[in-house]
């Protein structure tokens, strides 16, 4: 229940410090801090995350996935203070993708670079068209607006790995945030989809063929990264991809900030519960292996990015779009397809 | 009578997008027999203010969950929420978290 009575105009004080008034209450914690004591406890609870999941080592270069965003704009500014304050003795660079969606990462990419400057971090901006040979406006060309947010999430996904792998980057760090975490967990949970759902609460991924992945604001909550870039006046950029959102994430997302309306602490709940799942012995996991052409982590034999390619490269888009895994061999192997097989491939309706 | 008052609304995060893309309002409230609190705002901004899909600012008639409140650079948790009886020359921000980062 709040302290202040209707109508107050009475300041709260800062719980902590007793001295100043409190400008904002805590979702997980229900405290009341004024500026300096939030922004402590929020970058020391983000450095005590790092510490106990042991998430650098000194001397490591870590590309920051740096979108121009409001989370990867907190973290690379986080992170830029804790690794002088703590004395981390990384090499933080800022990791941009430009996907080649004309007016989309226009104004993101500015924020980025005005962010380059004021953190004064190195930035390297890895485009579609080094990376795959392909801008997003090339292939929504070929493909339609249907079918473009595969290759949008899968080239989105593989992106900064690939970037990295080129930079010689040790380790990447993505803004994903508390709310982000309890949303995937819940999405896989109402999809069945039980090898995520214990991948997707790790705080750091991939270890063979790519390159480490971390989440050092994890069990940061969206709504203390918003007011943190708010009073610190960070500058960020925010936007809907162009192309059709995800309506059932939409939902999945919906219903979180409802509970947490109800019990702020719901978010942390459900990342919590998803720590905690245990798997039975006899459910079969899928084998993590990596692609065969470029090394990527991939449970088939050529990751999802290469079938995309190898469908945009032969003028057959629908190739990665659907389950095709029989043809990947042939594929390898470069052999034509029949022709029975290019036509169920090819784009319908433009 | 409660005197008409001036406040200075401000959206941002992607909640500007609402309002035809503007982040800054300067607004008179007019005089009325009871005082202005953020209730009567929220139902204001919706009949004045609001271009579109107003289910995306307004839940019940509350704002929607994931819609940060900043009045006067305080979190409207610490200041009775919809109970707040608005100043003149208030400062009300709204912050959405519900666009891409
Ligand atoms: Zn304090
Ligand atoms: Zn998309
Ligand atoms: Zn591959």
């Amino acid at each position: 229940c709040s302290a202040a009575g209707p109508a107050s105009t009475m300041p709260v004080p800062c719980s902590h410090c007793q001295k100043s008034s409190a400008v904002l209450r805590r979702p997980k914690t229900g405290h009341s801090l004024c500026r300096p004591c939030f922004f402590w406890a929020f970058e020391e609870e983000v450095h005590q995350t790092i510490a106990s999941a042991r998430l650098f080592r000194p001397g490591e270069t870590v590309g920051i996935g740096a979108s121009g965003g409001k989370d990867s704009t907190v973290l690379a500014h986080v992170l830029k203070v804790l690794n002088e304050r703590h004395g981390y003795g990384l090499n933080l660079i800022l990791l941009s993708v430009d996907e080649g969606i004309t007016g989309y990462r226009d104004d993101s990419l500015e924020t980025v670079k005005r962010n380059q400057q004021q953190y004064d971090l190195p930035l390297k901006i890895v485009s579609y068209e080094e990376l795959y040979g392909w801008t997003m406006d090339a292939i929504v060309k070929q493909v339609g607006l249907k079918n473009n947010c595969t290759f949008c999430g899968v080239f989105r996904r593989q992106a900064l790995d690939r970037g990295a792998m080129m930079l010689g980057v040790d380790k990447i760090c993505t803004g994903h945030n508390a709310d982000d975490v309890a949303e995937t967990v819940l999405m896989n949970f109402l999809r069945g989809d039980i090898a995520r759902l214990r991948r997707c609460t790790a705080i750091t991924t991939g270890s063979e063929g790519a390159i480490p992945r971390c989440k050092p604001l994890k069990y940061a909550y969206e709504k203390e990264i918003v007011l943190y870039a708010y009073f610190k006046k960070l500058d960020y950029f925010s936007t809907e991809c162009v192309y059709s959102p995800n309506a059932y994430r939409g939902h999945a997302r919906a219903f979180l900030k409802d509970l947490e309306s109800v019990r702020p602490s719901a978010i942390v709940d459900v990342i919590h519960s998803g720590e905690n799942l245990s798997v039975k012995e006899d459910v079969r996991m899928p084998v993590q292996g990596t692609c065969a052409r470029c090394g990527y982590i991939s449970s088939q034999r050529l990751c999802k990015a290469c079938v995309l390619l190898e469908g945009l490269n032969r003028g057959l888009p629908k190739l990665g779009i659907g389950k095709h895994h029989r043809l990947h061999e042939k594929l390898l192997a470069r052999q034509p397809l029949t022709e029975q097989e290019e036509r169920k491939l090819r784009a319908e309706e433009f | 009578m409660a005197a008409p008052i001036s406040l200075h609304l401000e959206f941002g995060g992607g909640a500007e997008l609402l309002f035809d893309g503007v982040k800054n309002h300067h607004v008179t409230l007019p005089s009325q027999s009871e005082p202005w609190n953020m209730k009567q705002l929220l139902l204001w901004i919706k009949g004045n203010l609001l271009k579109e899909r107003p289910e995306l600012f307004i839940q019940g008639d509350t704002v929607r969950p994931g819609i940060l409140v900043l009045i006067n650079d305080a979190d409207w948790e610490l200041m009775g929420e919809m109970d707040y009886r608005l100043q003149h020359q208030d400062n009300v921000v709204f912050i959405s978290t519900l666009h891409g980062g």
